[in-house]
């Protein structure tokens, strides 16, 4: 890949981004406006962050960018990844919660969105098999969402998303409920899968320190109605491991973050 | 009778869980001596209460008539198990599709399970034969909790499971296949388990309204029968097929529902989790 800078503005030419929000707003039904107008432009493989108080309309942008709400104004533009040769699905999901369907098994879980897009058995079941490889839980294929740990059922969730080999990867506050430890590993995780599969990646959080651990771009927004606050670039040396978490720069960029992140929650007590 | 004393048992031991069966058999055990002492001692003739040793005697006695009549009884209630569960299920699928089927049709549904079906019985049997007036009668008072069940598991399924589906392009037939009718079932067998005792008293309402005798009358109409003819030991024996009947049914769904259910439902899972 050549050298394209980008920034949120969207300098960039259109081939280059993977996903592009413009003047996009969305209010909801009863008149309240939970976002916008909201610019974001991202390039193919990146990795951003979405950071902002709860109700600043962060779930809304992924919602958005799936296709699963209409803006009520502006555009939602997604674009695929050229020479894509498997059948597949372009985005892939994964919600706060695990999300998997309580009667069936892990293999079945996983295998649901190619079974939605009528694969064949056998080529169903290879590329199952190497997505619960990849989040190493080929194991547990027989085993049910029930009989597994949090940490273990949001790997399920990830591989899901990943079986139809998709262009972008949308994550909504995935970790929030699973302890530090379980949370720390599966970011290591994640940061792995991406340097590999070099997926575009928009991953929702309220953690300061989860967003700059993760993300090449940290986009601040501010309460509702949702815009931009900030947008700032993690800038450090790849690939990041437990030595980033710790090191000075990691904290200067938590701080930087954390005080672009401040002024959407003045106003508010803070509880 | 030795009592067993009762120590304050704890609740996890094993002779505990014995206990939680062995009592009420216990209590049954007790009062049918009870009953039978008082009948031997008070000389209580059969006519105004018969002992429970008359009662099976009877029960091995007229097995041949009793045997039939419940088979008849059996038969009707299946028949009204079944059209209530299709029915029910078919009936929720329906108004799961269109909010305007469901608005206009509900009010019916409600209207048909509050309306007494013993006073709907006499009507039923006028304007149809009373084979198929009988199983219509089950159907009617089975039905409603199979629909209403049905209905509210079908409107159960999890937001952000259904968001998933609408991602990846499912359409209406697999959202049902795949996600609505699985996240139901749980619901649809606590409608079903119901329906089943409802069923048989469809049935017997059926046919002490429709009080007809022959080869093909069932269990009721042999209790209101043996009640004109004061034959009191066969109204008790009857009864307790009928009882028993009831009992079998609900353990039968119950079971069913456990093992279908069992690898993944709150409801069917060990307490020990």
């Amino acid at each position: 890949m050549a050298d394209v800078r980008a920034s949120s503005g969207g300098d960039v030419g259109l081939t280059a981004l993977a996903v592009s929000l413009r003047g996009v707003t969305k209010a909801y039904d009863n008149g309240v406006m939970a976002l916008g107008p909201f610019d974001l432009a991202v390039r193919k493989g990146e990795f951003i962050s979405l950071l902002g108080p709860s109700g600043c309309g962060k779930s809304t942008v992924l919602r958005l960018i799936a296709g699963l709400s209409a803006p009520s104004t502006g555009t939602v533009r997604v674009s695929r990844h050229e020479g894509v040769t498997r059948p597949g699905h372009a985005i892939g999901f994964v919600f706060q919660e695990p999300t998997l369907m309580p009667w069936t098994s892990v293999r079945e879980n996983v295998r649901l969105p190619l079974k939605l897009a009528g694969a064949g058995k056998a080529e169903a079941n290879a590329r199952v098999d190497e997505a619960l490889a990849s989040v190493g839980l080929a194991d547990f294929a027989g085993a049910f969402p029930r009989e597994l740990s949090g940490g273990m059922k949001m790997r399920v969730s990830l591989a899901r998303a990943l079986v139809t080999d998709p262009d972008i990867l949308l994550m909504d506050e995935p970790f929030a409920a699973l302890d530090e430890i379980t949370r720390f590993r599966l970011n290591n995780d994640l940061l792995a899968l991406w340097r590999r599969l070099r997926k575009t990646v928009i991953f929702v959080t309220h953690s300061v320190f989860e967003s700059v651990y993760l993300s090449q771009r940290v986009v601040v927004m501010t309460a509702r109605p949702g815009r931009i606050g900030a947008d700032i670039r993690i800038e450090t040396v790849e690939p990041r491991g437990e030595e980033f978490r710790t090191s000075a720069g990691y904290a200067d960029y938590c701080r930087k973050v954390s005080s672009a992140l401040a002024p959407s929650y003045s106003g508010q007590s803070v509880l | 009778m030795s009592a067993e004393p009762v120590a304050p048992a704890k609740p996890e031991n094993g002779a505990w869980r014995v206990a939680r069966f062995a009592f009420p058999v216990v209590v049954f055990a007790a009062g049918l001596i009870a009953w039978e002492f008082v009948v031997r001692i008070k000389q209580i003739p059969p006519y105004v209460l018969p002992a429970p040793s008359a009662v099976l005697l009877t029960l091995i006695k007229d097995w041949a008539v009793l045997s039939q009549s419940l088979a008849t009884t059996l038969l009707t209630t299946l028949e009204g198990f079944i059209a209530a569960s299709l029915g029910g299920i078919a009936l929720a699928l329906l108004f799961n599709q269109s909010k305007w089927v469901e608005y206009s049709l509900f009010p019916y549904a409600v209207i048909l399970q509050v309306t007494p079906v013993i006073a709907i019985a006499p009507l039923l049997l006028i304007y149809l034969d009373q084979e198929t007036a009988v199983v219509v009668c089950a159907f009617i008072v089975a039905f409603f909790p199979v629909l209403s069940n049905t209905t509210l598991g079908l409107n159960s399924v999890d937001r952000n499971l259904a968001g998933l589906f609408q991602l990846y392009g499912a359409s209406k037939l697999q959202t049902l296949r795949l996600l609505k009718l699985p996240a139901a079932l749980p619901y649809i067998f606590g409608g079903l388990r119901i329906a089943g005792g409802l069923s048989l008293i469809g049935a017997v309402v059926a046919e002490i309204a429709a009080g007809t005798a022959g080869a093909g009358s069932g269990l009721a109409y042999r209790i209101a029968e043996s009640g004109y003819r004061l034959n009191i030991p066969r109204m008790f024996a009857a009864l307790l097929l009928l009882s028993l009947a009831g009992i079998v049914i609900y353990g039968v769904l119950a079971l069913i529902s456990h093992l279908v259910l069992r690898r993944w439902h709150e409801s069917a899972l060990g307490k020990e989790n």
